[in-house]
């Protein structure tokens, strides 16, 4: 742009409205980037959807969660309002205290904002439209929070004296009447009078519906959403002036707070906290949430989309190891969800059962090609006959019919794994020691990453399961038949429960045949008379073989038939899916490319750019092949390359005579010349400034063990 | 006691009633009212009035100035976030909304001045006007100019105005470097034990006698009494209570005169809600829910305090306990306790003087961030990358209160931490990691 300006400055060019080009729409977004361009359109659509079921599943389910400790807040603010009255003398004697609910949010700090916002939603619609939330970082000083709550409460812009030099442009008039608008609980007291004063509680708010607001004193509700952050001194005045007010203004606080409620008393005196009246809420705990949002979500048939167990395991950690919040667990699983559908042409099968037969009657010839390249395809041809193999690798037609095929038995393997799955954890989960994990996410990792019951936790399992007591396991059982009962698995379920009435027979049939112990006894008899110690070691073995192959009890049968039920239904319904032909189309697998975005390691970033900055730069000729770095390459990635090669102490100097050589070359000098590797002013401040770069980056730092040295400050990898 | 408050000026009527009001502060009372002598006479330009919280300032000031009928304005100096505030309330109340108007934007001490000194001029003042500065202290960290402006007040506009700040604390610490005029000082001492028994047992309630509230009063002074003088609180704490009191005579067990057996049904009662109640473990409304439901029940309710776990990722515990070492181990010891080939080092000769009391008695020491991470990656028992995420999650431990940050905000390079919690959190929290931190304490050696 040019001004017509003589002289020099900066000018400030202001965008206009007009000009500015159209952004570009999420779509074509989703389709330059990615692969596969036939499909990309129908695949962007089926991304979408199934975003938005998510999206509406969790926020729903958030609501669910949250219900009973948000109603619970509700009430108390409601009885706050109108317990108001005692009788005369007690309420002429009591101190007023503020009503406080403390909600106790646990320390998932990024959840929270939701539980707010559908809090102070809920307090709006049912107890009372003067609601302000207010957070630690916008009220630095008293005088801010007032203006926040002021603003919060009254819908409108407040004066807070505040010199701002646009503000003196305004007209004088409009000034004049902001002007007796000041942050101070008196002006918010005055407004709430005149607004409770009218008759019909109709006017408080035109948008919102007047039929609910019957009360004529509505309270007026202050959120503070970050006890801990706020400053002490801040809060405490604010609690002082509050409570001078109490009288007049009907005031509730809610602090949201995130590790325990001791808080309170660490930032409030007991002068202060002696004008409060505050009662506990405990909210729902985050693991118990990600529990919920993982059955929802995860464990069911209803989403077509799934992860492997790689991309699980790392969501679960950035959970359990660093940051607990569902909100960031479902952005991970978004992250994965668009991933799949830019980098996998195949995701148009990735849809219900219906469309997905729809989609794949429609495969293009590429898509086909791409069909026979899926690794989890060939291993399913290699299984098959020669002629049948052929046939599979040329004719597009006869792989198309195979394709509806395997996608029918891929929907019904996944209709099938969660109940088994359910099914194996009721069982397991109760065990000593959790051999398979106390959590049902714990068991679904280990049945998406092999065959489940070829491991050794399985194994001793089965084992403990083949110890337990009667009651106990007719009860599982009988939640197991309760699981199998709500999807349709008939067969299954018809074997569970004939297993079940045999045992309640069992039950019956046990009470007349008593004496089935007494045969037992004799063996243990014979050891009492004198033997020695060959004699004594062969009748134990003798009594170790008879006790294995004695006779089992019926009730013992039994239970080896249940759990080899068991067993057979989990080695036929709970293989990983990576033996599914075709699962490619549902399962996303590249855990990198989550943990790169999700848990991103800058200091590896910024090797990683000085090392290779043919990566960065998109320079190819900047590449070397044995780890080196070209001479060629920006001054830092040469001096950081330098740098490796020193010492716990570097000499100035020598670095750079080094770095002076390399630039040398790079610049074509003839070795044999005179200059060549000569310190010139120009590299030297090339150099200088390479070096601060360093700096600045947390390489290396000055010292003062030695002159003219710097120390180096990273080792290793990583 | 009537006779104690005289003078002339002032109807007798209203003397009587004001000293009916003014229970136990009758002195304080017939000093203030000759220092501010008839109506019209000119009083000091500024009383400094201090004594604990409760001790009556407010309440002796507000009814002598009602009842009185004297014109006054009262300010608290805690809702004056700026000074603006201030002087409006002032102009306000003296000379009504057009005054306040006058002041420009943002004023100066000397716009209030002006401001005043004009409406002066028009609305001469026939009888002193007083302005009451409730909780003064806050004045200090006001402007400087503020607090010796308004202890000449009266020099400033000309006119019959007296400036009276209540606080509580004694003037000694108010007094500016450049000096100032010197307030009068009056001090009003705390209640007695006689005198606290004489003004809670006024306020009876309706339908029980004299005699059976004060003997209650009584009781509930032999507990609270030692711990707290507050007549607010205690007023709070008897309302609460009573119903309790009551409750044998409803049921109809015992009579009014029987103190002994009444004693004995509350005072049970009255320690519980000292240890509960009275610091604001249990809510008031909770209390009172709790005495309508039988005893047995009433054991189950939990206070603030008792609940102190706080669950953490994974990494944020290592980094808390990591970060309490470094608070409370020397540096130095460092690599005796996370080197593999340390050797030696006996304790005695290792330290240095200062070293040898307890480090947990001397309180978190700082520690750069290199030192957290340095000792928070020897700690944690598997390889970690040092992703975003765990800086992100020490900052989230800063917000959360439980470490401190020690360097300014905007310092970014090296800043320096502290650990905030106690013993008994990490120790529980290191448990939940299987990680015996006690073993690493220096202190515990």
């Amino acid at each position: 742009m040019s001004t017509s300006s003589l002289s020099k400055g900066c000018f400030v060019f202001k965008p206009s409205p007009k000009k500015r080009k159209k952004a570009l729409g999420l779509e074509s977004y989703f389709i330059r980037v990615c692969e596969g361009a036939e499909s990309s359109q129908l695949r962007f659509k089926l991304c979408q959807d199934l975003w938005d079921k998510i999206k509406t599943e969790t926020e729903v389910l958030q609501d669910e969660l949250n219900r009973t400790v948000l109603d619970s807040l509700l009430e108390f603010i409601r009885k706050c309002s109108s317990t108001r009255q005692h009788d005369a003398w007690a309420s002429q004697m009591r101190a007023s205290e503020i009503p406080t609910a403390a909600l106790m949010l646990g320390v998932n700090v990024p959840d929270h904002d939701m539980t707010f916002q559908s809090l102070s939603e809920l307090l709006r619609q049912s107890v009372t439209p003067l609601v302000a939330s207010i957070q630690a970082k916008e009220c630095g000083a008293l005088k801010q929070l007032m203006k926040k709550v002021l603003e919060g409460l009254m819908d409108t812009e407040v004066d807070d004296d505040s010199d701002d030099d646009e503000e003196e442009e305004e007209g004088r008039e409009q000034s004049q009447l902001r002007r007796s608008m000041h942050c101070s609980l008196a002006t918010l007291c005055d407004w709430y009078m005149s607004k409770t004063k009218k008759p019909c509680g109709g006017t408080l708010g035109k948008k919102r519906s007047s039929s609910v607001i019957n009360e004529r004193q509505p309270p007026v509700v202050i959120i503070f959403k970050d006890l801990e952050a706020f400053n002490p001194r801040v809060l405490q005045d604010f609690i002082l002036i509050c409570s001078r007010y109490i009288q007049r203004l009907p005031l509730a606080f809610i602090f949201g707070i995130a590790t325990s409620p001791s808080t309170i008393q660490r930032v409030l005196p007991h002068s202060v906290s002696s004008l409060l009246c505050i009662e506990l809420f405990q909210s729902l705990s985050c693991t118990r949430h990600l529990t919920t949002v993982f059955d929802k979500l995860i464990l069911t048939p209803s989403f077509p989309f799934k992860l492997n167990g790689r991309v699980m395991q790392v969501l679960m950690s950035v959970f359990l190891y660093h940051d607990f919040s569902v909100r960031n667990f479902i952005k991970g699983l978004q992250l994965a969800l668009l991933e799949h559908f830019a980098s996998q042409p195949l995701s148009v099968l990735c849809c219900g059962k219906e469309e997905a037969l729809r989609n794949g009657a429609r495969l293009g010839p590429g898509d086909l090609e791409r069909v026979r390249q899926l690794p989890s395809f060939g291993r399913y041809v290699e299984k098959q006959e020669a002629q049948e193999q052929d046939e599979l690798m040329i004719d597009d037609n006869y792989l198309k019919d195979l394709c509806q095929k395997l996608i029918k038995d891929l929907h019904k393997y996944h209709k099938c794994y969660y109940p088994i799955l359910r099914c194996l954890h009721t069982l397991t989960s109760s065990l000593p020691r959790y051999p398979l994990g106390k959590q049902i996410r714990e068991l679904h990792l280990i049945c998406l990453e092999r065959n489940v019951w070829e491991t050794e936790d399985y194994q001793s399992a089965m084992k403990l399961l083949k110890m337990m007591a009667k009651d106990e396991l007719i009860l599982l059982l009988q939640r197991c038949a309760e699981i199998l009962q709500t999807v349709k698995m008939k067969n299954d379920l018809v074997r569970l429960e004939e297993l079940l009435s045999r045992f309640k027979q069992l039950d019956a049939a046990a009470e007349t045949v008593p004496n089935v112990e007494e045969n037992l006894i004799s063996p243990a008899k014979n050891l009492q008379k004198k033997t020695d110690l060959f004699q004594l070691q062969k009748t134990l073995l003798e009594m170790n073989e008879s006790r294995r192959s004695k006779k089992l009890t019926p009730f013992q049968a039994l239970r080896n038939e249940a759990l080899e039920l068991i067993d057979s239904l989990v080695k036929s319904y709970l293989s990983p899916p990576e033996s599914k032909p075709l699962y490619e189309a549902c399962y996303y697998s590249s855990s990198a490319a989550v943990r790169r975005h999700l848990n991103a390691t800058p200091r590896t970033s910024i090797q990683a750019a000085l090392s290779s900055p043919h990566l960065y730069l998109q320079n190819d000729s900047l590449k070397t092949e044995d780890g080196t770095v070209s001479n060629a390459a920006p001054d830092i990635c040469i001096a950081y390359k330098l740098h490796l090669e020193g010492g716990r102490l570097i000499n100035l100097c020598d670095w750079l005579e080094a770095y002076a050589t390399v630039v040398s070359a790079a610049e074509g000098n003839d070795p044999n010349s005179d200059s060549f590797g000569k310190v010139d002013e120009v590299k030297h401040a090339h150099f200088i400034r390479a070096v601060s770069e360093l700096e600045f980056l947390g390489f290396i730092k000055t010292t003062r063990q030695k002159t003219d040295h710097v120390a180096r400050l990273t080792w290793g990898g990583c | 006691m009537a006779g104690l408050l005289q003078q002339p000026g002032y109807e007798e009527e209203r003397l009587q009633r004001i000293s009916e009001l003014l229970p136990c502060r009758e002195v304080q009372a017939g000093l203030l009212l000759s220092l501010m002598g008839q109506p019209q006479q000119y009083c000091y330009p500024s009383i400094f009035i201090f004594g604990h919280r409760s001790s009556g300032k407010s309440h002796v000031l507000n009814v002598l100035l009602k009842e009185l009928e004297l014109p006054h304005a009262t300010v608290s100096c805690v809702e004056c976030v700026s000074a603006t505030l201030l002087f409006e309330e002032v102009l306000l109340s003296f000379f009504g909304s057009d005054a306040a108007s006058l002041l420009p934007r943002s004023p100066s001490l000397s716009d209030f001045v002006r401001v005043y000194r004009l409406h002066r001029s028009q609305f001469p003042a026939k009888q002193t006007r007083y302005v009451i500065m409730e909780k003064a202290e806050l004045l200090r960290d006001a402007e400087a100019n503020l607090l010796p402006a308004l202890l000449r007040f009266q020099e400033l506009v000309e006119d019959n105005v007296a400036v009276i700040l209540l606080s509580e604390i004694v003037w000694d610490t108010f007094r500016p470097n450049t000096g100032c005029f010197e307030p009068l000082l009056l001090h009003f001492p705390d209640y007695s034990k006689g005198e606290l028994q004489q003004i809670l047992s006024r306020d009876r309630h309706p339908s029980y006698s004299a005699e059976f509230y004060s003997s209650y009063i009584n009781i509930l002074l032999g507990v609270f009494y030692s711990v707290c003088r507050d007549l607010r609180e205690l007023r709070h704490l008897a309302a609460l209570n009573f119903p309790k009191f009551c409750e044998p005579l409803e049921a109809g067990k015992v009579k009014e005169t029987d103190t002994h057996k009444l004693w004995k049904n509350i005072e049970p009662h009255l320690k519980k809600a000292m240890q509960t109640v009275y610091l604001r473990e249990v809510s008031s409304l909770q209390w009172e829910q709790m005495q309508q439901v039988e005893e047995h029940e009433a054991g189950a309710l939990r206070g603030l305090s008792a609940h102190t776990h706080v669950e953490l990722p994974y990494y944020s515990k290592f980094l808390l306990i990591a970060a309490y070492l470094a608070s409370y181990n020397p540096a130095r010891t460092d690599k005796r306790f996370f080197l593999k080939h340390h050797g030696k080092i006996k304790k005695t000769n290792f330290l240095k003087k200062n070293e040898k009391t307890s480090n947990h008695l001397l309180g978190p020491k700082p520690f750069p961030l290199d030192r957290l991470l340095a000792i928070f990656y020897s700690v944690v028992d598997s390889r970690v990358a040092p992703t975003a995420s765990i800086f992100s999650q020490i900052s989230s431990l800063v917000t959360l209160q439980l470490l401190v940050q020690v360097s300014h905000d905007d310092q970014l390079d090296a800043p320096k931490y502290k650990c905030a919690v106690s013993l008994d959190f990490i120790t529980a929290v290191s448990r939940t990691v299987n990680f015996e931190i006690v073993k690493y304490l220096y202190d515990f050696l």
